[in-house]
């Protein structure tokens, strides 16, 4: 297991470098750059070369490539060309806003997601069962930036029960989290539902009722541990929204966090602070894809034993 | 009075019929083949003696399943949940899936005496472990821990036996428990299970498509064909005289040693499909020996010496 974590981790590897060269060139091959953004109209030639040789941008891509990801492997994504302070301080100020609207959008999806689709399969076919996967169908089409200023005018505007935008105490994050996470009730649901329905097809269930168990035996005890996998892995792939994936929610919400700091620095071309928020995210689904490889082999010993 | 009396049985799903009018009865101790190829119907009978058809949306129709005197068709899901595993055990066809692949085998025997016998864990597993030594499982104390995917079939399937076993059952319903095994393994589970049944005074419904296995195994036999019987009867004198043009292509489907090369038969064509069932005898279309008026009505089951045989040109009578 231990030898298995390390030879994922430098496995990892390859993948950082590949991913940080996409993300570099990303942002670099988007047409306009911040200078267009720091000249005023009329400006010189000359006036351009300067700004680009002081931020190192006259340089070939190359070479500029290099230099950043030199710096960045120690922990110094630059200075920001526009907003005017490091990177990495930008980020650590608005990660833990972030984090708060991701993980508890992460939380709420999956425990009401996991109870809702386990509900539905558990009464598969009923009416239950089909009004309750209408409702998550018609949750997962909302888009969220409207689903969000819905939520505003009516809790906030006109139930006045929270904050219409901002961050500045903990009931500002109720709205959002519940903006994010409907989307995510809905996903999560509907792969614990389908996960239920494939498992309990079996042969060995056969052979569970065969054994005496009574139903709802076999449905929590049994079925769950096999329908919680596929579970697992989505909630690895959805690391990277939890970080910042929930952009427009927050821009709706008017709240800080990476997807907002994204937002802002990609109109401005603020190339060093779009590539580390960029580099941020793809860690992120790094690491989310390594946590729930790892889970999933903590559930499943054939996966285990595929491994050593 | 017989542990099992199954009569004028006739299982549905939907709109088809898939099993109808099968008759057998089973006494303790005894080992009763049901012998067909795939789609006679052979293992929706098995289904229908557990009471799991409705997990595949099927309904016994017409008939009876008396068990021990207890009636058991069309009774409540609750009746069946509490005769299976403590008095009914089912040993399924293939090894490879019928066991939880991410739980080891060892707990999944444990929790049958735990449910029907009320045993703590550690008792519970003492229990495994000797019926695991029972079944000739080697060093039972290590499989016990270990997961399906790290045994051979062989060896899974002498799990799932000692699963069915430790509740223990009265009945024991085995749905071609060797069919997926090697051809070495399958006469040594065989021969295990019938061990079984008489040393534990057990009733064992065998459900095969081969005679080989009958003959090693069973006591009497029933053939079914398209959900049908064709022939039933004690196996010797079903393997001496068979009466059914079916059930003689069946035993020549047996290679035996030392027959010639070349010489091993098979029966042509297949056995027809639920949807087009023809309304005569249903083996007719394959049958060397059919006449007219096989095509044109279905025969009914008659004696003839220990068989009940349902033929109207049966074999041995000069027909």
């Amino acid at each position: 297991m231990l030898g298995y974590f390390v030879r994922r981790l430098i496995m990892l590897l390859p993948v950082f470098l590949a991913m940080s060269a996409i993300v570099f060139l990303i942002v670099h091959l988007v047409p306009g750059d911040p200078i267009d953004h720091m000249l005023q109209i009329g400006a010189s030639a000359e006036r351009r070369q300067e700004l680009a040789a002081k931020f190192g941008l006259d340089r070939p891509l190359v070479v500029q490539y290099a230099l950043w990801l030199k710096a960045a492997l120690t922990g110094d994504l630059g200075e920001a060309i526009i907003l005017k302070q490091p990177v990495v301080d930008l980020i650590l100020a608005n990660l833990p806003y972030s984090l708060a609207l991701g993980l508890s959008a992460l939380l709420f999806s999956t425990v009401v997601g996991v109870s809702v689709g386990a509900a539905a399969a558990y009464f598969a076919g009923s009416w239950f069962d089909r009004v309750v996967m209408a409702g998550i169908l018609m949750g997962s089409m909302l888009p969220s930036f409207w689903l969000g200023l819905l939520m505003i005018l009516i809790f906030a505007v006109e139930l006045g029960l929270f904050p219409v935008s901002g961050a500045r105490s903990w009931d500002a994050l109720v709205l959002p989290v519940l903006t994010v996470g409907i989307g995510g009730v809905a996903l999560i649901a509907r792969v614990t539902r389908a996960a239920f329905v494939e498992v309990a097809q079996q042969d060995f269930v056969t052979l569970l009722h065969a054994k005496g168990l009574t139903r709802r035996r076999i449905f929590f005890r049994h079925l769950v541990r096999h329908a919680l996998m596929p579970v697992v892995t989505i909630l690895g792939l959805k690391v990277g929204w939890i970080l910042g994936g929930a952009v427009t929610v927050e821009y709706v919400f008017a709240r800080p966090g990476l997807g907002s700091l994204l937002i802002t620095s990609l109109g401005q071309r603020d190339y060093p602070v779009v590539q580390g928020c960029l580099l941020m995210l793809g860690m992120g689904v790094m690491l989310g894809t390594l946590v729930g490889d790892l889970a999933q082999a903590a559930m499943d010993p054939r996966v285990r034993d595929r491994m050593s | 009075m017989a542990l099992l009396e199954v009569e004028g049985l006739t299982i549905g799903i939907g709109r088809f019929t898939p099993v109808q009018e099968i008759g057998f009865s089973l006494d303790r101790g005894a080992v009763l083949g049901l012998v067909g190829e795939s789609g006679s119907g052979k293992s929706l009978t098995a289904m229908a003696l557990m009471g799991l058809l409705p997990l595949i949306r099927g309904e016994v129709r017409a008939g009876s399943i008396v068990f021990d005197g207890v009636e058991l068709a069309n009774r409540p899901a609750e009746l069946h949940r509490r005769l299976r595993g403590r008095r009914i055990a089912l040993v399924t066809q293939n090894p490879m899936t019928s066991l939880d692949p991410i739980r080891t085998v060892g707990t999944q025997i444990d929790e049958v005496s735990r449910l029907h016998g009320g045993l703590d864990g550690r008792a519970a597993k003492a229990r495994s472990l000797d019926l695991m030594e029972a079944m000739r499982i080697p060093r039972a104390a290590v499989v016990h821990g270990q997961y399906p995917h790290q045994l051979s079939g062989g060896m899974k399937q002498r799990i799932v036996i000692a699963m069915a076993l430790a509740g223990d059952p009265d009945l024991l319903v085995a749905d071609e428990p060797t069919t997926a095994l090697d051809v070495t393994v399958q006469a040594q589970i065989v021969r295990l299970m019938v061990d079984l049944v008489k040393a534990r005074g057990l009733a064992l419904v065998l459900i095969t498509h081969d005679m080989g296995v009958v003959a090693q195994a069973c006591d009497r036999v029933v053939v079914l064909y398209a959900g049908r019987i064709a022939e039933a009867g004690p196996v010797e004198s079903i393997f001496a005289a068979p009466h059914h043009p079916y059930t003689r292509a069946l035993i020549g489907c047996i290679p035996v040693e030392g027959q010639a090369r070349g010489t091993l038969i098979g029966i042509p064509g297949q056995v027809p499909g639920l949807t087009d069932y023809p309304a005569h005898c249903r083996f007719a279309p394959r049958c060397p020996a059919a006449s007219a008026r096989c095509r044109a009505e279905a025969p009914a089951p008659a004696t003839i010496g220990a068989s009940r045989v349902a033929c109207f040109h049966p074999l041995g009578r000069g027909a």
